[in-house]
């Protein structure tokens, strides 16, 4: 039963509530009926059976809490004004199982509105549409409970007190706003991917809500091809996931992993995804870079990976997003593509961007060029370069035996 | 309905350089958006310079103490503001975008409600 109540909780957490607050029009209210609501589902699922459609049953169980509070409290002042909604707010009573509508899309242009500091989306989104705790998200982003605490409560009170509305925003407005969203699961997923610090190279628990939030967000805007393309990278580069580390815990590159344990069916989703982003002209960032996962995930090999075609699209994406990272990654591939000299130059070609200065994957590159060119001493300065930049320690442990390959 | 107001930050330094066009240029432009936002605007204000400004305040031992200059000492300093009343803060946004700043931003706040 507990387990049944766990995968609803995973599940419709973000339907629940943003059905809920839609009939409440307050973020802590509805949050406060949501728990309610589970709460009751793990005493009541057990004697009557789990429901055919709980996140409806939580719906109505939380709605009409809410309706109990509301009335409770009419006497107490509010402190916050209520959010704005761009229809008649239907009663909870008329909630039957079958119409629950789909509030997901507005809880979550909501809590990534540009209004609101880009961490602060971040963290409202775990919290509303996945369902984690202060605590959980607070340890995700290495910061304590109570920075968490305070973060999340002043963008919540901004949303009432600026009156940030809870809709889905009209269509001139809607590529920009679902670019804010985007930057989000993104960033989500890259966090996941690797852990700015730690023993743990991914953090599972981020790449999976950034994979549940891409799928939900490509169920409710099925024809947008930037949300096909985010959906078919994370796919594409989590397909990898076992393989990333090895058994003894040594951080594992694309070139040593074991491409018979990649995952074939987060594959060939993928690759569906990214045929069908790749249709928009010109392509988008995030379906650029899925097609660069791709052609890795259906080489056989390292060394029979088509580089030709990853530096193509490399080139494509610098030229829709000049980011100096970005660069970075493009002067990698032109090495893979045309040897480490080659590669060396394009690298250090970069080294006087404010932005790289301090970062680690640079100074990474940069020795595993110099290593493959046989430079070994500028080399080694590159790894302990690289090295005193770097806080995961998978990563840390790699660049160190690196180092020590590299004789004394 | 909520009001909001919109201060209007802008570099001092570029207006005291500014020719005579340019001013210009700035009075058409902020009649331009009167008329065009006349529905929304509840007042608006252009300021004198930080130059003329006059701060007190109170010192540490409580003493009112009256200054010569603005509050805080800034690059980009208010020059004026508008009120503005607007259904929520995507439509606020929505006419502050238009408020001209060349030689410099806008700023967007709800004006607090008591009931």
């Amino acid at each position: 039963m507990a387990a049944a109540v766990a995968e609803a909780h995973r599940r419709e957490w973000g339907f629940v509530l943003a059905a809920t607050v839609r009939a409440t029009r307050d973020l802590d209210l509805a949050e406060e009926c949501v728990q309610d609501a589970y709460a009751q589902a793990l005493s009541t699922w057990g004697p009557r059976g789990v429901p055919a459609n709980p996140g409806a049953w939580l719906t109505t169980v939380a709605r009409r809490r809410a309706v109990d509070l509301q009335r409770r409290e009419e006497r107490l002042r509010r402190t916050l004004p209520l959010l704005l909604d761009d229809r008649v707010v239907p009663g909870p009573d008329d909630a039957e199982e079958e119409d629950v509508p789909d509030d997901r899309l507005r809880l979550i242009f909501t809590c990534c509105h540009p209004a609101i500091a880009v961490e602060a989306q971040v963290a409202l989104t775990l919290r509303l549409l996945c369902g984690l705790t202060t605590a959980e998200v607070a340890r995700a982003f290495l910061v304590t409970e109570p920075t968490m605490a305070a973060r999340i409560t002043r963008a919540k009170k901004k949303i009432a007190a600026a009156r940030i509305p809870y809709r889905v925003p009209p269509a001139e407005e809607l590529p920009a706003r679902i670019e804010a969203v985007l930057t989000v699961v993104h960033l989500l997923f890259t966090t996941g991917q690797t852990a700015p610090a730690g023993d743990d190279l991914v953090r599972r628990d981020l790449v999976e809500r950034s994979l549940d939030l891409a799928r939900m967000l490509r169920t409710l805007l099925a024809t947008d091809a930037d949300v096909a393309g985010l959906l078919a990278l994370i796919l594409l580069t989590d397909a990898r996931r076992a393989t990333r580390v090895a058994e003894d815990g040594r951080l594992l590159l694309l070139e040593d992993q074991d491409r018979s344990r990649w995952d074939r069916q987060a594959i060939s989703e993928g690759v569906a995804l990214v045929r069908e982003a790749l249709h928009r002209r010109p392509p988008g960032r995030y379906a650029l870079m899925a097609a660069i996962a791709a052609v890795h995930a259906e080489a056989p090999s390292w060394s029979e990976t088509d580089w030709g075609e990853v530096l193509a699209l490399y080139d494509l994406l610098v030229g829709i997003w000049p980011s100096p990272v970005v660069a970075l990654n493009r002067a990698v591939a032109l090495g893979l593509a045309r040897g480490p000299e080659a590669g060396l130059r394009a690298v250090d070609a970069l080294a006087g961007e404010p932005q790289l200065a301090g970062y680690a994957y640079l100074a990474a590159a940069r020795a595993d060029f110099l290593r493959r060119l046989g430079r070994v001493e500028e080399a080694r300065a590159a790894y302990r370069g690289a090295l005193e930049l770097t806080e995961n320690g998978i990563e840390r442990d790699f660049l160190a035996s690196r180092l020590r390959q590299l004789g004394p | 309905m909520a009001q909001y107001l919109v201060l209007i930050y802008e570099d001092e330094a570029s207006y005291a350089n500014a020719d005579a066009a340019v001013y210009e240029q700035v009075m058409k432009a902020h009649n331009e958006f009167g008329e065009k936002n006349g529905a929304s605007l509840r007042g608006g204000n252009a300021l004198q310079p930080t130059s003329t400004a006059t701060s007190i305040r109170r010192d540490a031992s409580g003493n009112i103490a009256v200054t010569d200059g603005p509050f805080a000492e800034t690059k980009e300093a208010l020059g004026g503001y508008y009120m503005i009343e607007a259904p929520d803060l995507d439509a606020a946004i929505a006419v502050a975008k238009q408020v001209p700043a060349r030689f410099g931003g806008v700023e967007v706040r709800p004006v607090m409600v008591f009931d």
